[in-house]
C-alpha cells in the first residue's frame, strides 16, 4: 500500500518496517500518518545507535562482570531433585564463553513432526527409540559357562517386550557389534562363544564384561528421556546427550526445530549462525534463571565476537585473545613471556591501535576523548615548513 | 572382647565391654576415680578409649537414670538454700563433665519433659549451647542465627573498660570508653562475668525513623547534644618506644637531645618538647613531626668515617616521632631496660576521640552502622514528653535481617528506664513481651512502645507513630581517625617511580585495573592518561635504532647506543613503567625497537 513510502526508509531494518506496515494496515492509517510514524522511528533508531568511539567491548565486559560477581554468591542448585540435572549459573556461563568442546551436562530438546507430536503414546515411542538401551538392562543373568567356554545370556522377556526388542534383532545387532565371536540363539538364551581354537578363560570373562555395557538400541549418551507436554499441546522430548546427527535419523523427529546445548554440534549441523543463536539463548537463560538482567545487545555482541570468523572461539587465551593484533595486548592477558618471545622471533610490530597497549605506554587511549584530533585550517604562510 | 586404649596407648583387652565401661563410669560418679577421666566405646573398631589428658574441652550435663533426672527437686531446694555447692553435686555424680569423645556414646535430652528411658543425660539448660559473648545478647532467641553470630563478633570489638589497670599498661592500639554504663537489659551472663566491673557500652534513647536522609542503608544519626554530654567519648592510647641498640665495635645508640652536628638534624623546633634526658615531658601536646624521644645512632659504615669525614664523630639522627598524621598528649613515660640490658624508653600518647561522622557503632544484635550525620539537639525530633533520641536508626534495617531481638531490647530498655529496674533478657528465659507491654501501659505509655513525635525544625507532628525506646549501644574500635587517608603528591617507589603503597607512609590511592576500565568505558581517555601520569618521563629515543639514547647533560648531546653521537634523537613522553619493560626485554636479548611517528 505504502510501497513508495517504505522505499524511502529501506535503510531501516526489514523487521521494523514490516511491523510498521502491518500495524498501519491494521489501524487503517493514512499516508501522511505512516510518514510521521516512520520519521519518528528513524529518529529513535538513529539515537539508539552506538556512536563511534564508544567503548562497547569494555561496557559489555562490565555488564557481564558486575552481575557475574553476584552470581557466585547467589548460585543456588537443585541438589539432585529433578531427573535431569543441568549445569546452571556461573559454571554454565563460563563453560559457554570459554567455548568448551563438550558441555559438562549435554542435553537436547527434541521436537517431533506433526504426525507424532500430539499423541502421548507416539511421543513415548520416539522417546524409547532415542533412549540408549544396554544389554545389562534387558538381561536377567550373564553366565560364564567355563566348561563350554562361552557366555550364556539369560534374557528378561518382559523388559524386551516393553522396549520392543526381538530375539532376532538382538542376535543380529550383537553379531554386528561384537567381533571375533559367534552369536547363537537358543530358547530364551543367547549364547556367545569367542572365536579361535585356544580360548583362555580370561577371554570368556572379557566378552562377558564387554556385552554388559553394549548398547543395542538408541543413541549413545542418551540415558534419560522425558517427554513433556508443552503449553500448546505439543509433545517435546527432553533428554541428555547431544548427538543430534544420529537423533535426526529416527522417524518422527523434527530435526529442523530440535536443539542441543552444545554450540559446536549445532554449528556443524546447522551452521555458525545457529550456533550464535544458541550461545545467545543459553546465556540468556542462565542470566534470567539467576534473576539478573543483562541487555540482549551485550549478549548479541559477545556471541558475535565468538562466532564472526565462522568458527566458535572462546574468550580464552587460546580463543579470541590469541588473535589480537597487538603483542602487548596479548601479553597483558595471560602467559606474557610466551607472547613476547614468539613476537620477537618473527619481529612483530605493534601499531598501538587498541586500548591496553596505550595504557601501558601511558598514551591517550583511542576512544572517546582520546579519539578526535584537532584539525585546523591554516592560512597560507601561517605555518612555515622546515623543509622550505 | 574389646581393646582398651588409655591416652592413645594400647593397654590390653577386656572380656565384658559393657560391664567394664559401666564400672568405670560408676566409680567416677562415686568419686573413686578422678572425674577428669572420660571413657568412650568405639563400636566400629571395637575399642575402648580412656582419656585423662589435659586440654580437652568438656561440658557439664545432668546424669539421667531410668529416664529420671538425678537432680531432683530436693537437691534444687537445697541449692537454693545454699546448703549444697556445685562441687558437691559433681562429687555425688549428679552432674558430670563429658568430653567430645564420651558424648558420642550418650543420648542427651534438651529439657526434662523430653526424657525417656533411653536418655543418659539431661542438658542443664538450653543456653549451655551458647558461648559467653552469644549469651550476652538479650532476647537472642527472638533473632535470626546469622545475626546472632555477627552480634557476638561485634561485641568483641566494642570499646569499654578492657582492664582496670589500663593506666599502667603499655598496650598497642587500645581505647577506653570514658563513661561506660551497665546495660539496662541484661542476661544472666552479665552477672556471671561481672560485666558491671568492665562495661562496654552505653544506654541510649533510640528512635526507629528516617530523618533528613542521612541514616540510609546502615548509617545512623547522632544527637550532637548527646555527644557534648559525653556520649561515646573514648580515649585512644598508642605507645612508642626507643631502644639503645648496641652495634659491633662497641658502638651504641644514645638517647638524648641530638647535637646540631648530627647528620639529619631536624630543627630546634622539633626538639623543643624534650627534657634534658631526651624524653618528652608528660602532658606535652604533640602533633606533626615533633620528636618524642631524641636518639642518635653511630655512623653506618666505619670506613666512610675515616676516609672522607674531617670530624671524628658524625652520628646519625634516629629520633622517634609520632606516627604520620596523628596527634595527642603524652600520657606516660617509662624508662627501663630490655632483655639484653639495653636502655629502653617507652612513651604512651593519649588522644581523646569524640564521635565524628564515620565512626562505627552497633547494637548487640549484629546491627552495625556508621555515623552519617550529627544533628544539633534543637533540630532533633522530640516526643510529647520532650524526649529527644540520642540515635536515629533506619527502620529498613529490620525486616530483611529479622532481628526481632533488637526491637524487644528497645521495648525492654524503655520499661527498665521508666520503671527504674534492670530487665532480664536471658535467652529462652526472658521477661515476656506481654509483661513488658503491660508494664509500659501502666507507666502511662502506649503499650507497643510507639510515641507521637514532632519535627524538631518545623515543629510539625509526624503522622506516623515512632518506635522509641532505650537500648545498649556499643562504640566499635573502628574509628575514621585511624583510617582516613588522602594524598595529592608524595613519595614514590625507587624502581617504578610510582607512588608508594600504604596509609602509614602517606601512599597513593590506587586506580586499579577495574577503575581503569571505568574510565575507558566512559570514553574519558585524556582523564585516564592524566591519572596515570604519576610515573611519566621524558625519554630520548634514537630514531634510527629505535633504542633509548643517552643524554650527556654536560655537553648537551644525545648519544645513540647504536649510531653514536650524530643521530636524530627525539624526546618522547611515556610511562616509566614502560621504559622498565623495554629494559627487561633488552635483558632477555630481545631488541625492542621503537618506531617514531609524529602524532599530529
Amino acid at each position: 500500500m505504502f510501497d513508495k513510502l517504505f522505499e524511502e526508509y529501506k535503510h531501516l531494518p526489514k523487521k521494523l518496517l514490516d511491523e510498521v506496515r502491518e500495524e498501519s494496515e491494521l489501524n487503517r492509517l493514512k499516508s501522511d500518518e505512516v510518514k510521521k510514524v516512520l520519521k519518528r522511528i528513524e529518529k529513535e533508531y538513529n539515537s539508539a545507535q552506538i556512536t563511534s568511539g564508544e567503548a562497547i567491548g569494555i561496557i559489555t565486559a562490565e555488564s557481564f562482570g558486575e552481575p557475574g560477581t553476584q552470581m557466585i554468591l547467589r548460585s543456588f542448585h537443585f541438589a539432585g531433585v529433578s531427573e535431569l540435572t543441568l549445569t546452571s549459573g556461573l559454571a554454565r556461563l563460563i563453560e559457554l564463553f570459554d567455548a568448551r568442546k563438550i558441555p559438562s551436562t549435554p542435553t537436547s530438546t527434541i521436537y517431533l513432526t506433526s504426525d507424532y507430536n500430539k499423541d502421548p503414546n507416539k511421543a513415548k515411542q520416539v522417546a524409547v527409540s532415542i533412549k540408549q538401551t544396554t544389554m545389562d538392562e534387558i538381561t536377567e543373568e550373564f553366565v560364564c559357562n567355563l566348561t563350554q567356554q562361552r557366555v550364556e545370556v539369560i534374557l528378561d522377556k518382559k523388559k524386551m517386550r516393553d522396549l520392543k526388542i526381538t530375539e532376532n534383532y538382538l542376535e543380529k545387532t550383537l553379531s554386528e557389534k561384537l567381533k571375533k565371536v559367534k552369536v547363537k540363539q537358543s530358547g530364551d538364551k543367547i549364547i556367545i562363544k569367542p572365536d579361535g581354537k585356544e580360548i583362555a578363560l580370561s577371554d570368556v570373562y572379557q566378552v562377558k564384561e564387554k556385552i554388559k555395557e553394549l548398547s543395542i538400541k538408541g543413541i549413545k549418551g542418551v540415558n534419560q528421556v522425558l517427554p513433556i507436554k508443552q503449553a500448546n499441546g505439543e509433545f517435546v522430548i527432553f533428554c541428555d546427550g547431544e548427538d543430534l546427527g544420529s537423533i535426526s535419523e529416527i522417524k518422527g523427529v523434527d530435526i529442523k526445530r530440535s536443539i542441543c546445548n552444545n554450540p559446536f554440534v549445532i554449528a556443524e549441523l546447522f551452521g555458525i549462525e545457529a550456533a550464535r543463536n544458541l550461545i545467545m539463548d543459553e546465556s540468556t537463560n542462565v542470566i534470567k534463571s539467576q534473576g539478573l538482567d543483562i541487555d540482549v545487545r551485550h549478549i548479541m555482541f559477545l556471541s558475535d565476537v565468538m562466532t564472526n570468523t565462522g568458527k566458535i572461539r572462546g574468550i580464552t587465551r587460546s580463543g579470541i585473545t590469541s588473535e589480537k593484533d597487538s603483542v602487548l595486548a596479548r601479553a597483558s592477558f595471560e602467559t606474557p613471556i610466551k607472547h613476547i618471545i614468539n613476537a620477537s622471533l618473527i619481529g612483530e610490530q605493534d601499531n598501538l591501535t587498541s586500548v591496553i597497549e596505550n595504557v601501558i605506554l601511558n598514551q591517550a587511549v583511542p576512544l572517546g576523548t582520546g579519539l578526535p584530533n584537532l584539525v585546523a585550517k591554516m592560512k597560507d604562510g601561517a605555518f612555515k615548513s622546515k623543509k622550505k | 572382647m574389646s581393646n582398651v586404649i588409655l591416652n592413645e596407648k594400647y593397654m590390653g583387652v577386656v572380656d565384658d565391654t559393657d560391664k567394664f565401661i559401666n564400672d568405670i563410669i560408676e566409680r567416677r560418679r562415686t568419686g573413686k576415680i578422678p572425674n577428669n577421666l572420660n571413657i568412650c566405646y568405639n563400636k566400629e573398631f571395637d575399642e575402648i578409649h580412656i582419656d585423662t589428658t589435659k586440654g580437652r574441652a568438656r561440658r557439664l550435663l545432668i546424669v539421667v537414670k531410668d529416664g529420671k533426672s538425678l537432680l531432683t527437686d530436693e537437691y534444687v531446694e537445697k541449692i537454693l538454700k545454699n546448703e549444697l555447692t556445685w562441687d558437691q553435686l559433681v562429687k555425688q555424680g549428679i552432674i558430670e563433665y563429658l568430653d567430645a569423645m564420651e558424648e558420642e556414646n550418650t543420648y542427651i535430652a534438651l529439657s526434662e519433659d523430653d526424657l525417656t528411658d533411653e536418655h543418659t543425660h539431661l542438658e542443664l539448660s538450653p543456653i549451655t549451647m551458647l558461648g559467653i559473648t552469644t549469651s550476652l545478647i538479650p532476647y537472642s532467641n527472638f533473632g535470626s542465627s546469622s545475626r546472632l553470630i555477627r552480634g557476638s563478633k561485634i561485641q568483641k570489638q566494642s570499646l569499654g573498660l578492657y582492664a582496670s589497670n589500663f593506666l599502667i599498661r603499655m598496650d598497642t592500639d587500645v581505647s577506653i570508653l570514658n563513661y561506660p554504663q551497665k546495660p539496662i537489659v541484661k542476661s544472666f551472663m552479665h552477672d556471671v562475668i561481672k560485666q558491671d566491673k568492665h562495661p562496654a557500652g552505653q544506654n541510649v534513647v533510640i528512635a526507629l525513623m528516617s530523618f533528613s536522609g542521612y541514616n540510609m542503608q546502615d548509617s545512623i544519626i547522632i544527637n550532637k547534644g548527646s555527644i557534648q554530654r559525653g556520649f561515646a567519648r573514648s580515649t585512644y592510647f598508642r605507645p612508642y618506644q626507643a631502644e639503645e641498640l648496641r652495634y659491633s665495635g662497641g658502638l651504641i645508640d644514645e638517647i638524648g637531645i641530638p647535637d646540631k652536628e648530627v647528620k639529619g638534624y631536624k630543627s630546634e623546633k622539633d626538639y623543643r618538647l624534650l627534657e634534658k634526658d631526651g624524653i618528652v615531658y608528660t602532658g606535652a601536646k604533640i602533633d606533626g613531626d615533633s620528636v618524642i624521644v631524641g636518639k642518635t645512632s653511630p655512623p653506618r659504615f666505619l670506613g666512610e668515617l675515616e676516609e672522607f669525614s674531617i670530624t671524628a664523630s658524625t652520628r646519625r639522627e634516629s629520633s622517634v616521632t609520632i606516627k604520620h598524621g596523628e596527634k595527642g598528649i603524652v600520657d606516660m613515660t617509662l624508662v627501663t631496660e630490655n632483655d639484653e640490658g639495653n636502655k629502653l624508653v617507652q612513651v604512651r600518647v593519649r588522644n581523646q576521640r569524640i564521635p565524628e561522622i564515620g565512626d562505627k557503632f552497633a547494637s548487640r544484635h549484629g546491627q552495625k552502622g556508621v555515623i552519617g550525620m550529627i544533628i544539633p539537639h534543637e533540630d532533633m525530633p522530640f516526643t510529647e514528653t520532650g524526649i529527644t533520641p540520642d540515635i536515629m536508626f533506619s527502620p529498613h534495617s529490620i525486616p530483611s535481617r529479622m532481628t526481632i531481638s533488637h526491637l524487644l531490647e528497645i521495648l525492654a530498655g524503655k520499661v527498665g528506664a521508666l520503671d527504674g529496674r534492670y530487665v532480664d533478657g536471658t535467652t529462652f528465659d526472658s521477661e515476656s513481651e506481654e509483661s513488658l507491654r503491660n508494664n509500659l501501659f501502666k507507666l502511662g505509655f502506649r503499650e507497643d512502645g510507639t510515641e507521637t513525635m514532632y519535627n524538631g525544625i518545623t515543629g510539625e507532628r509526624y503522622d506516623a507513630k515512632i518506635f522509641v525506646g532505650n537500648m545498649y549501644y556499643l562504640k566499635l574500635k573502628h574509628m575514621v581517625a585511624n583510617k582516613i587517608h588522602s594524598r595529592a603528591s608524595g613519595r614514590v617507589q625507587l624502581l617504578t617511580r610510582q607512588p608508594i603503597e600504604g596509609r602509614g607512609k602517606g601512599g597513593g590511592l590506587r586506580v586499579g585495573e577495574m577503575e581503569k576500565d571505568c574510565f575507558v568505558a566512559h570514553g574519558a581517555s585524556l582523564l585516564l592518561k592524566e591519572r596515570f601520569d604519576s610515573d611519566k618521563t621524558i625519554l630520548p629515543v634514537c630514531e634510527v635504532s629505535g633504542l633509548m639514547a643517552i643524554h650527556d647533560i654536560r655537553k648537551d648531546i644525545y648519544i645513540s647506543p647504536v649510531v653514536g653521537e650524530n643521530s636524530d634523537v627525539s624526546n618522547i613522553e611515556l610511562s616509566y613503567a614502560f621504559k622498565l619493560l623495554l629494559d627487561e626485554l633488552k635483558s632477555m636479548c630481545i631488541y625492542p625497537k621503537l618506531v617514531l611517528k609524529s602524532k599530529y
